[in-house]
């Protein structure tokens, strides 16, 4: 077993024990919210999830600009992995999202500034993939993956800031972190350990990825030899 | 209410463990092909090069 293998097993490990805590917690110990019932308790996935769908992408572009720079396709490759992990949690909290939206404003869907912003989100990282697909040619596929990623961060930053520059149907910041009225103590701390839960099944899904991109390389390497032999 | 309120929460809990477990298998079937790929070209490219080294 190789040391990357230690560290996936021991962090897939940790994540199960800390997300059957967080679901303990969750359902057995925290009561319900006044206002909105046992419902608020999707909170506990549609805000990590938007926190980490967001983030991924900003941080994509990170790895989409060195790849700019330097032409090196490791770089590429860290990308494109975490931009599809990201796009996991941006499907993740788009869902849950409407999901809470039903129950509490009564409608699916609201044409405002964040939720429009995420739908937009949402696509571009879909028109990523999409477009890493349809491309063959690797440095063609790295540029124009790099450059639709800045278009993504941008975007990403808007609806991460939306609910402070617009009046939305869209709660305002809630988490005394980004400044909000924040919940009781028990309820946000549970928030905290949920997001550091899903940040680690992040780097599990992310290591995964990156583990199919080495091997994607090996196959096209040894079609390049297979061509010249 | 309340009842509405707890299949709202279970639909909102089982959307986004669907999405996750679907993307692990899709993670999973990829490997899989790839896998398969890189034996294909590898036996393809020792039995080549066996051939030329008998010729």
């Amino acid at each position: 077993m190789t040391t990357r293998d230690k560290i996936f097993y021991g962090l897939a490990a940790f994540t199960a024990a800390l997300l059957t805590r967080n679901l303990y917690q969750i359902f057995l110990v925290l009561p319900d919210e006044l206002n909105q019932g046992a419902a608020y308790r999707i909170f506990y996935f549609h805000v990590p999830s938007a926190m980490l769908g967001m983030t991924g992408i900003g941080i994509a572009l990170v790895f989409s600009l060195l790849y700019l720079f330097t032409k090196d396709f490791r770089w590429d490759s860290i990308a494109a992995g975490i931009t599809e992990v990201s796009m996991v949690f941006c499907t993740m909290f788009m869902i849950t999202g409407t999901l809470w939206g039903r129950i509490s404003w009564g409608v699916w869907w609201a044409w405002d500034a964040r939720l429009t912003s995420a739908l937009v989100l949402w696509l571009i990282g879909a028109g990523y993939l999409m477009l890493r697909r349809a491309i063959d040619e690797p440095t063609t596929r790295a540029r124009l993956s790099a450059v639709m990623s800045v278009f993504g961060s941008v975007n990403s930053y808007i609806v991460w800031k939306s609910i402070e520059w617009y009046r939305t149907q869209h709660p305002q910041p809630v988490l005394s972190m980004r400044s909000g009225g924040g919940m009781a103590p028990g309820m946000e701390a549970t928030m905290y350990w949920n997001l550091l839960a899903l940040l680690c099944l992040a780097v599990l899904l992310i290591m995964l990825r990156m583990r199919q991109e080495t091997m994607t390389r090996e196959v096209e390497a040894l079609r390049r030899y297979a061509h010249a032999l | 209410m309340d009842q509405t309120n707890n299949a709202f929460l279970f639909y909102g809990f089982a959307a986004a463990w669907l999405v996750v477990i679907g993307y692990v298998v899709l993670l999973a079937l990829r490997e899989r092909k790839l896998k398969k790929q890189l034996d294909q070209m590898q036996a393809m490219i020792s039995s080549e090069t066996a051939n030329r080294k008998g010729k």
